[in-house]
């Protein structure tokens, strides 16, 4: 599929020296970019790689001369193929852009136009520039979406936004990109709302038509490996300055900057394996679903051994998520049943006793919505231990204490809001509170997924040096593999509401694999700029 | 079914609905006061003999439900009952004889002032939302502001005493009567139109300009800016395609809020239409005349906003595209 | 485990809740601070109306219709009662009324919002149904027509009033409430075992509350101007109370007189200026509120 052409790579296209841009937050205006130099040569593809808060959109945003509102450009250069693009009037930016720049965003789905179909919106550009009459506009865009490997490209240009999956979406907008030929794209974290199944397809399409006309590009994401597959060099970002910048091999070879090397922090954990017979949650043959009719969780059988951790992985709709509420009792199971210290546990929450709640605790993917902003630390982490244990509030802030220092927090924190705290801490806290409940097992719904690789790191030995120390289970749910490697015992992989593999990890993890487990292991990115390029050779020798 | 199709029966059937919950409300309400309409009326001297004469002479001797189907199934046919202005004497007043010319002026004076406020305040909303935090968006708001904050007769009285006392340009009292040809009565109507005129341009104008900001903040519309189209025809391609749900809200809400600030200037001005009968017959208690007033109201209320649905719903391209 | 020390120790200065206040104050725009001085005069008024006006709410004190003068500074009425006083006791009044009004209908649909976007379930759809149905009459016509029905007295008033605005105030707690109830914090302390009285007033009641503070002032701007138009038609509060709306009424003839004395304001126009300064410098306020939360929420 991959067209093995050489990429030939010309002059200098994009120029950007000492670029600075400022961000408006409640009427003050600070610091988003601090300086930065981009240069990218014609047909060269650059990667833009940091966390939130890097400045990495706005950068690539500002490759444009576009800045959002309540962002202004306030400093440096910014020299598209000759034309000061700073200087430049709206009348001339605007014939660049779409003709010679164009744009692909993270969410085509909000990015589409819902009242005008496919093919309108995609032969817009090549129309309004006067590159092309319509009809040929329109067979150029059957082309793209061809070339694209969209499903009935003959077609699909007929369809609504709303009328195609977000995979699909995501292609036609490169589509809509590519449709005049332009010198540069920006694409801005193309694949990040996308599952990993379907990044890979998106992945290799876009790659692949970069290449066949030979387009610069600035692809932007905070995921290492998937910049790997499409950059030829790798730009660091960190709080609006670069931090390094190599040619991809190079860069994941040897990174000259230790900060580099915390963007794969997660990748280096491997918690060391270790089986139980010791049951403490057996949820057996459940079926559960939301309006009766359609099976959210069919037949679902799973074990969480003591003091052990079990991750359940899967993509979005593959039922993870509602096994958690099937074993919190918020979705009382339709059959089946689930065993809990060997007994029976009462399908719906209210029919279980304060003991029983306190032994399940259970931990969110965002700390912002879990935790009520409105009550301190104290109130957050205090409440289950006056509430099970009925302590005096002497002994109450005693425990607080003793649980802070457990969370590597300092006590000084007590009589804060949430608000004033960051990510990492407040998800601390979120451990905290379930710890002061001293429970048997703690489900985590993707607890790290929102957070920078370095803190998810932080987060997860956190959670194994807890583990170790209080003989916890953990439900660990997420569709992220790296963290399942890190943190696992077992595994329970789940599609459509079906389990399709419980074992230990390194059975899981390691060939023969049932279909799914293949398919969904093989497609997250790795560390390899030849990852890409092997899987989907291999994958077409498998369908010959 | 087509979706759309669906959607709009089925929203038709809700209006259906609660047109009928409010007639009943409408119609209980009398219901409701504790000794029974008779007494509230007659005082507590009256003897059981004058109640019970009343009451037969209003028909609430009989059942509520019957007295319902008998009162809404008059309202189907355009008969709202008798007056109790005239009970008892020679001449019994159908309500509907009483309210059909002042219906005529009341949409007469609401008609006069959507033709000019409507496009007016949709002009304004949008060059505010297109000039955003100009001086000119500035001013436009806190003059909007300050007329919403505003009780309606205070700026009656304010135009009258300007345009109709220190200058004589207009009349004080805008009395209308069937005679009066068309020119006269859009002139003597006027200064109500204009106090109308001023209450909705502000209202509506910040719900336009609200709405707009909103939709011109749609990812899709920076991805219209940064595909090079300008910006007037991003906003007629791409913004005014998904624009017709928030007007025809914005223009219906509005509407049914000229029904009710009818009310207070056609009493300030003494025009004869709807709400200045509905003001007097509430200080009567002419409840027939009331009930009948109210139920034109609230419908005129509902089906605006009915209809703004409506325009919703058929311009929905998720409706309209099913998967 | 290298450079995230900073991020575990360090944290923003905290700040007291008082100088939170300063320092809100001190960003505040003129409007807002015009809206908050008049506010306080008006609150001075009410409380203070029999110390500060010069005649009795209901004294016959002179000729009707006196002009402006040192015995009475803005005149006297149709009967001979002082404007000026009349004006200081409307503020008792009429604010005083609104506001009981619009604190009984923030309690009745406050209420009844939080619990249903809370239980949800049957209760929730009837309620809803009911109040949807009320939604679809304006407010003034069915207060017109309840009045109607029910005679004109004060308590009537206030009740009629409280009970309609009080769908709308449902409506918003509702949805306000419902953004809170799907939290996972809300969530969290269900699964803990709590009981529904934490559920309402440590998790949903503190998250709801300043926005419904800011409803709180439009709502109260909006049953204010009913009740002055019901008092202007004359259906609401009664005679001999001192009331802005009727006394606009009282004294429209005076609009016709003739111009005696620069600067002359027709004496109909000072109750109506009374009921336009509160609302608008409410309104400013209010709209200061907004405009400092919604910028907070599009903050990058």
């Amino acid at each position: 599929m991959s067209s093995e052409k050489k990429r030939v790579k010309g002059e200098t296209l994009l120029e950007i020296r000492g670029l600075k841009i400022e961000g408006n937050s409640d009427g003050v205006w600070h610091p988003i970019v601090k300086g930065v130099d981009v240069s990218l040569k014609r047909g060269e593809v650059l990667g833009l790689i940091g966390e939130s808060g890097a400045g990495k959109s706005t950068i690539g945003l500002a490759a444009m001369g576009f800045a959002r509102p309540g962002c202004r450009i306030t400093d440096g250069t910014i020299m598209f193929d000759g034309i000061d693009l700073r200087k430049a009037s709206e009348e001339e930016r605007r014939e660049l852009w779409g003709s010679r720049i164009a744009y692909v965003a993270q969410s085509a789905a909000a990015a589409f136009n819902p009242a005008h179909k496919l093919i309108e919106q995609t032969v817009e550009t090549a129309v309004r520039h006067g590159i092309m009459d319509r009809a040929k506009a329109e067979a150029d865009s059957v082309d793209l979406y061809r070339r694209l490997q969209l499903p009935n490209p003959e077609k699909i240009g007929n369809r609504f936004p709303h009328q195609v999956s977000g995979g699909q979406l995501q292609r036609a907008m490169t589509a809509m990109a590519m449709s005049c030929r332009p010198d540069l794209i920006i694409f801005d974290e193309p694949t990040t709302a996308l599952d990993v199944t379907t990044q890979v397809e998106v992945l290799a399409a876009m790659r692949d038509i970069v290449e066949q006309f030979n387009t610069a590009a600035i692809y932007i994401t905070h995921d290492l490996a998937v910049v790997a597959q499409m950059a030829d060099r790798i730009m660091v970002l960190r709080r609006g300055l670069e931090v390094e910048q190599a040619p991809t091999r190079e860069m994941l070879k040897e990174p000259k900057e230790d900060y580099t090397k915390t963007l794969w922090a997660v990748r280096k954990l491997a918690k060391q394996e270790s089986i139980s017979e010791d049951i403490a949650l057996r949820i057996h043959g459940v079926d559960a679903s939301y309006s009766g009719v359609v099976k959210v969780l069919d037949n679902v059988t799973v074990q969480l051994p003591r003091g052990r951790t079990v991750a359940v992985v899967g993509e979005s709709g593959s039922g993870k998520s509602t096994l958690a509420r099937a074993i919190t009792g918020l979705l009382p199971p339709s059959k089946g049943e689930i065993y809990f210290n060997g007994k029976p546990l009462p399908k719906a929450l209210k029919d279980r006793d304060k003991d029983t709640l306190r032994r399940i605790q259970m931990i969110y993917q965002s700390a912002d919505t879990s935790l009520n902003p409105r009550q301190t630390i104290r109130d957050l982490i205090g409440r289950p231990i006056e509430f099970y244990y009925g302590v005096g509030s002497a002994e109450r802030d005693r425990r607080v204490a003793e649980l802070l220092d457990a969370i590597e927090l300092n006590e000084s924190y007590i009589d804060r809001l949430p608000g004033e705290l960051s990510g990492g801490q407040k998800q601390r806290i979120s451990i905290a509170r379930a710890l002061a409940a001293k429970p048997d097992i703690i489900i985590c719904d993707e607890v790290t997924s929102a957070l920078d690789q370095i803190v998810q790191e932080e987060i997860l030995t956190l959670l194994m040096k807890l583990q170790k120390d209080t003989n916890v289970s953990y439900l660990f749910i997420t569709h992220d593999i790296a963290t399942v490697r890190a943190i696992s015992d077992e595994i329970v992989v789940m599609h459509q509401g079906k389990v399709v593999q419980q074992g230990p990890k390194t059975q899981v993890l390691n060939p023969p694999h049932p279909a799914y487990t293949e398919l969904l292991l093989s497609s997250v990115p790795e560390m390899d700029p030849d990852w890409l390029t092997n899987l989907l050779a291999k994958r077409s020798k498998a369908k010959a | 079914m087509h979706p759309v199709l669906k959607t709009v029966l089925q929203r038709l059937g809700l209006g259906l609905l609660t047109l009928f919950v409010v007639s009943v409300v409408i119609f209980a309400s009398l219901e409701l006061l504790p000794g029974g309409f008779a007494e509230a009326i007659l005082g507590q001297g009256a003897t059981p003999e004058t109640v019970a004469a009343f009451n037969r002479e209003i028909g609430l001797d009989r059942p509520a439900f019957v007295r319902y189907l008998e009162w809404i199934g008059g309202v189907l046919m355009g008969d709202f009952g008798y007056s109790y202005a005239g009970l008892g004497g020679s001449i019994k007043r159908s309500v509907s004889e009483l309210i059909a010319p002042r219906l005529y002026n009341t949409f007469f004076l609401a008609a006069m002032t959507a033709i000019v406020a409507v496009p007016l305040s949709l002009l304004l909303g949008v060059l505010a939302a297109l000039y955003r935090n100009s001086w000119y968006d500035r001013i436009v708001n806190s003059v909007t502001l300050t007329t919403i904050a505003t009780p309606e007769f205070f700026i009656a009285y304010l135009l009258m005493f300007f345009f109709a006392i220190k200058n004589k340009w207009f009349y004080t009292l805008s009395t209308v009567s069937g005679s009066t040809d068309l020119w006269e009565h859009m002139y003597r109507a006027a200064l109500p139109a204009i106090t109308l005129t001023l209450v909705i341009v502000a209202h509506m104008m910040r719900m336009t300009r609200a709405a707009l900001i909103n939709l011109l903040a749609s990812p899709y519309m920076e991805m219209a800016q940064l595909k090079g189209v300008p910006r007037r025809e991003a906003i007629i391609k791409h913004a005014l395609p998904n624009a017709w749900a928030p007007i025809a809200t914005v223009i219906a809400f509005n509407l049914a809020y000229l029904v009710v600030g009818v009310v207070v200037v056609e009493v300030v001005y003494v025009y004869p239409g709807i709400g200045q009968l509905m003001v007097d017959a509430v200080s009567s208690r002419d409840m027939p005349v009331v009930q009948a007033c109210a139920l034109i109201f609230a419908a005129t209320y509902i089906l605006l906003n009915l209809s703004a649905d409506i325009v919703s719903i058929i311009t929905n391209p998720r409706l309209l595209h099913p998967k | 485990m290298t450079a995230q020390a900073p991020d575990i120790r360090s944290v923003r200065a905290r700040r007291s809740f008082f100088e939170n206040v300063k320092r809100t104050l001190a960003t505040a725009p003129i409007s807002a601070w015009f809206g908050m001085i008049v506010i306080l005069v008006y609150v001075i008024a009410a409380v203070f109306a029999p110390l500060i006006a010069p005649y009795g709410e209901a004294e016959v004190v002179g000729k009707a219709y006196q002009p402006s003068g040192p015995a009475f500074w803005l005149g006297t009425d149709q009967i001979g009662r002082d404007l000026f006083s009349r004006l200081i006791y409307g503020a008792r009044n009429t604010v005083g009324i609104a506001f009981m009004t619009t604190m009984l209908s923030f309690l009745i649909g406050g209420t009844l919002g939080v619990l249903t976007a809370l239980k949800r379930g049957w209760l929730d759809q009837g309620i809803s149904r009911i109040v949807d149905a009320f939604l679809a009459i304006p407010v003034l016509i069915f207060a017109l027509m309840l009045l109607a029905v029910f005679g004109k007295s004060i308590w009537m008033l206030i009740l009629i009033l409280a009970l309609l605005d009080s769908t709308r105030v449902f409506r918003l707690a509702r949805a306000t409430a419902l953004n809170v109830v799907v939290m996972d914090y809300v969530e969290a302390a269900k699964l803990r075992g709590e009981g529904m009285g934490w559920i309402i007033f440590k998790e949903v009641l503190p998250n709801i509350l300043p926005p419904m503070i800011t409803e709180f002032g439009l709502r109260f701007c909006f049953v204010f101007l009913t009740i002055s138009a019901l008092s202007f038609l004359g259906v609401g509060i009664q005679p001999p109370t001192a009331d802005w709306g009727s006394m606009v009424a009282e004294s429209k003839t005076l609009i016709t007189f003739p111009v005696r004395t620069f600067p002359y304001i027709p004496a109909p126009f000072y109750p109506a200026i009374a009921i336009a300064l509160l609302t608008v410098a409410i309104n400013f306020v209010v709209d200061w509120f907004l405009h400092k939360t919604s910028g907070l929420r599009d903050e990058l």
